[in-house]
């Protein structure tokens, strides 16, 4: 087990390593961070220029910038930003902080929601459920997480009118004010979570049922599971022990590998929301061509999903001993 | 007990008349290939209906924005009204008509998508045959690339790119598509490993065959199914992010319009003028879900799963 | 229409009544088994053979209310004094595992791959039994031992795929005989394996019969496999029972022509034979049936009341003897070689077109 495990992350180094270089040359290739300067009216100095162009590096060429640049990183200088004031690296992690939040709680219900759902459409096929069901599934994978999220929001500022009290918070990840101490503060922000949780639960949801009810069909036809039956185990015991087990292995490929994905929508979600979060943080930095931000945004959701990977690999190998001894 | 002879007689000539029976337990019906899995694509009821409502929609979008009496940018004199005879889709602050702007919006979406669709199919089935074909360090080195760029949030990603590119829809299609082709790779990569150890490529090999022999006359015609069913389901994907993109400002822009454009402008109006948020997100959803059923329907055309009767 | 009495012996532990199992399909009624009537003495090897699509593996699932829940079953299967048919699901579990147990045909995917296989024979124990886990784990081990797996201790320790096929298809044996069941069923048990390893899987189960005393019924379409292993043997062709009788009076005194067909098929080495003498054509699909004898297409003695007469078990050398033929008694004495074309390989096409006899 430990030698799979070292396996696989000896893997994962080489790849986020390359991937670092692929992003800071991809990014500072895409973007001139000096263009909000430039097109200013009335147009700064020429030192002015020069100094930010110094500043931010921009004199020095390509590769020596990459090398400083991962340096600086193991020194928790992630470069410097187009906004002078910001520091790249606390701003950056405290951002991602809000987001992973939003991000783990998802993944979650989706999850739970989806195995439920997957294994009980499987086991009652074609029934109304499983229609109904199915139904949905595809509704949602069809729905644009934005419109979804405008939708959400939209529901609950009508309901909070309705009601004439703010039962559904819309607007970002917490309130600025919360009277209380530790326990207001936690219920505040997990107010502020549910609509855009639900929001971007619901596409992974639909994704994760669809693809969970296949699996629970396939291992509800295997020979194992009809062996577990003629050996005179109940119906419960043989969909928990024998189908539901295998079932789920599957799943945690599937998972890591949709991960990407949901930061993807995790981005959209916070732009809706109005969340402080590092969604919103790489949507500035695009609009000002800030390079450092963006490339240190992508190089920690990288590391992340790298790291997700491998951890779902090696449940993957606690699941199934197949892979353990391959 | 009659005499063998008779017997043998009797029988030699039931045999005659029977030899048609055994000929007719042989006879099956010859279809090729291609006409049973149109033969059973048209029984999947749901996929037929979204595949008309499809082409009713392709049809709206590009033949009735054509003969629409109002562009896209035309600005009448009717200031965000609600829909009627004259605006079935109502106006915005402006004074567009919504309708054509709806169906312009349909357009670039589509054009876009199916583009995306196409160039990462290509791109990706090639690299992942390739890969999955030859294994060893070939395998490796392209999969570790193709890996490299899921690790990455494609919308990230597409927003950093198509920032800088400009808001042609062409350029966003192919910054786009420059992403997807990793997923294409990993599909075409599991279907060769899959097929490669059948016994027909070993047989085919046996025989002679080269290797571009191998994967153009064996691979790819058993392969065409899954790519055709990931294709179809790419160009859903495909409109999704396109007008997710657009929605954040980054990827189709004025001149033009997108869906996701509309739907962002239309935000704060979801009570207050309720067309403007609908009508566009509605129609990104029928897309996208009639390319799912069709995509559905194609798969199981391609490769039906029947219930097992254990016999 | 059957004739029981002729049948009915002293110790019946399994009874079979004109057991009928249908499916519903998108091409019309499937009829997989269409009244089919045994009897299993205790202790006796029943050999049932037949092609795919005979209805053999059908019967047994029905046995073991194994059948998909869009079957339609009528009929009556006894055991212990109860109609298996008419028990409730939860009944059922407690009949299956212990009173008949079942050994499938493919071992490679028989077992479930996360659990190690001590741990999934403990699992059959625990079912019917109320004993600790340890002590299940235990009889586990032994049970292994006593189908001839070596170092029994290690490999129940061990997941499925660290064994070979021949291996597991013993841990599936020595599940179905965890509870000491009065009827194994043993669904082509051998059919996925190597010959050389059919022989280990057999002496397996010819030790978990002697170990249990139990009755077995042996589903294959490998005649040398029933000629070592059954004491009764059991014909079955489109859903019925076309032959049944003693091994010998199968093997020697053959009355309906489809079992001199199979014989003619097989490669003999106690009967000097010339050639092999396959049968033409395919089994009929047991969809929307034309009336008569199901095998009259393919049957060189066939006649017009064979295509507008199903014919019945009849006794005919004794009354333990049935066989379904309008000319059972024709057969005395016949060799394959009288009905059917001795063929060698280069004359495939004189095969698939059923040519006239010689």
């Amino acid at each position: 087990m430990l030698a799979f495990a070292l396996r696989r992350l000896l893997v994962s180094v080489p790849i986020l390593i390359v991937s670092t270089f692929v992003v800071f040359v991809m990014v500072s290739l895409s973007a001139n961070p000096l263009s909000t300067l430039i097109t200013r009216n009335p147009p700064p100095p020429q030192q002015t220029i020069d100094a930010e162009r110094h500043r931010l590096h921009l004199d020095q060429p390509l590769l020596e910038r990459y090398w400083n640049w991962i340096t600086g990183i193991f020194r928790g200088d992630f470069g410097p930003s187009v906004n002078s004031t910001t520091d790249i690296g606390s701003e950056v992690i405290t951002r991602f902080g809000v987001t992973f939040r939003l991000i783990f709680l998802a993944m979650i219900i989706a999850l739970i929601l989806a195995i439920v759902v997957g294994a009980v459409s499987a086991v009652k096929q074609y029934s109304k459920l499983d229609y109904t069901a199915t139904f949905f599934g595809f509704l949602f994978l069809s729905m644009p997480s934005f419109w979804l999220a405008v939708l959400l929001k939209q529901a609950g500022i009508s309901i909070n009118t309705a009601v004439g009290d703010q039962v559904f918070y819309t607007i970002g990840a917490e309130s600025i004010y919360v009277q209380g101490g530790a326990w207001a503060h936690f219920t505040d922000v997990l107010g502020h979570m549910i609509l855009p949780t639900i929001s971007l639960a619901l596409i992974s949801y639909a994704s994760w049922s669809r693809f969970q009810r296949g699996a629970m069909l396939e291992v509800l036809n295997s020979d194992y599971v009809r062996l577990a039956r003629a050996k005179g185990l109940s119906r419960g015991v043989v969909m928990r022990r024998h189908a539901l087990r295998n079932a789920l292995i599957p799943l945690t490929t599937v998972t890591a590998l949709d991960l990407a994905s949901i930061i993807s929508g995790a981005v959209v979600t916070e732009k809706v929301f109005q969340w402080q979060g590092a969604g919103t943080f790489l949507l500035d930095a695009i609009a000002q061509s800030d390079v450092y931000v963006v490339e240190a945004w992508l190089l920690i959701s990288a590391t992340f999903v790298i790291l997700f990977n491998l951890v779902a690999d090696l449940l993957y190998g606690v699941l199934d001993p197949r892979i353990r001894h391959a | 007990m009659p005499e063998p002879s008779t017997t043998e007689t009797t029988a030699a000539k039931r045999q005659d008349s029977k030899s048609g029976a055994v000929e007719r337990e042989f006879t099956v019906q010859e279809r090729g290939q291609f006409q049973l899995v149109v033969r059973r694509f048209f029984q999947h009821r749901l996929a037929v209906i979204s595949l008309v409502l499809l082409v009713v929609i392709v049809l709206l979008a590009y033949i009735g924005g054509w003969l629409w009496k109002y562009g896209p940018e035309d600005i009448t004199p009717d200031n965000s009204e609600a829909p009627s005879l004259e605006h079935p889709f109502g106006t915005d602050a402006v004074g567009k008509d919504m309708l054509a702007n709806v169906l312009r919006g349909t357009q670039i979406s589509l054009q876009i998508s199916v583009l995306v669709a196409i160039f990462s199919t290509v791109v990706g089935t090639i690299w992942g045959a390739v890969a999955g074909y030859y294994r060893g360090w070939v395998d490796t080195v392209l999969m570790r690339i193709s890996d490299l760029v899921l690790t990455l949030p494609l919308l990230a990603v597409a927003a950093v790119l198509a920032h800088n590119v400009g808001g042609s829809w062409w350029l966003i299609a192919v910054v786009i598509a420059g992403l997807y082709w990793a997923y294409v790779s990993r599909v075409a990569r599991g279907v060769v490993l899959s097929l490669r150890e059948k016994e027909f490529i070993e047989a085919a090999r046996a025989l002679g065959a080269g290797d571009g022999r191998i994967i153009f006359r064996h691979l790819v015609p058993n392969a065409l199914g899954s790519v055709i069913v990931n294709a179809t389901i790419l160009v859903s994907i495909g409109i999704l992010l396109e007008t997710a993109l657009s929605f954040l400002g980054f990827g189709v822009r004025a001149p033009d319009t997108s869906l996701g454009l509309l739907v962002s402008s239309a935000q704060t109006a979801v009570d207050t003028r309720p067309w403007l948020f609908y009508f566009p997100g509605l129609f990104i959803i029928l897309i996208a879900l009639t390319i799912n059923f069709i995509g559905d329907g194609l798969r199981d055309a391609f490769d039906p799963q029947q219930t097992k009767v254990r016999a | 229409m059957t004739s029981f009495d002729s049948q009915t012996t002293a110790d019946p532990v399994l009874s079979v009544e004109d057991l009928t199992v249908q499916f519903p399909s998108d091409d019309g009624l499937v009829q997989a088994v269409r009244g089919v009537s045994y009897q299993l003495d205790r202790g006796e090897v029943l050999g049932v053979v037949g092609e795919s699509g005979s209805g053999k593996s059908v019967t047994s699932m029905a046995i073991m209310g194994l059948l998909p829940r869009t079957a339609r079953v009528s009929g009556r299967i006894d055991f212990k004094g109860r109609n298996l048919l008419e028990l409730s699901e939860k009944e059922m579990t407690r009949v299956r595992g212990s009173g008949v147990a079942m050994v499938f045909q493919d071992p490679m995917t028989s077992l479930n791959p996360v659990y190690p296989v001590g741990d999934q024979i403990a699992e059959a124990i625990t079912a019917h039994h109320d004993v600790r886990k340890e002590v299940a784990r235990k009889q586990a081990v032994e049970l292994l031992d006593l189908v001839r797996i070596p170092n029994p201790q290690q490999r129940a320790t061990e997941y499925p795929h660290q064994l070979s096929g021949g291996m597991r298809q013993r841990v599936v044996i020595a599940i179905a005989i965890a509870n000491r069941p009065e009827v194994i069923i043993a669904d082509e048990p051998t059919t996925a394996l190597d010959v050389t390893v059919q022989a280990q899987v057999l002496d397996a189960l010819q030790a978990a019969k002697e170990e249990t005393g139990a009755a077995m019924v042996l589903i294959t379409h490998d005649l040398g496999v029933i000629a070592g292993q059954a004491d009764r043997v059991q014909v079955m062709y489109a859903g019925k029972v076309v032959e049944a009788g003693t091994v010998d009076d199968i093997f020697y005194t053959p009355r309906m022509p489809y079992t001199l067909g199979l014989l003619g098929s097989l490669p003999r080495l106690d009967i000097k034979s010339e050639r092999l003498t396959p049968i033409a054509g395919a089994p009929p699909s047991v969809v929307n049936m034309p009336p008569g004898c199901p095998f009259s297409p393919r049957c060189p003695m066939a006649a017009d009341i064979c295509d507008r007469e199903e014919p019945t078990l009849e006794p005919t050398t004794d009354g333990r003897h049935v066989s379904a033929c309008h000319f059972r008694d024709d057969l005395a004495g016949r060799e394959p070689t009288d009905l059917f074309n001795p063929t060698s390989v280069d004359d495939a096409e004189a095969v698939a077109a059923g040519e006239k006899n010689e």
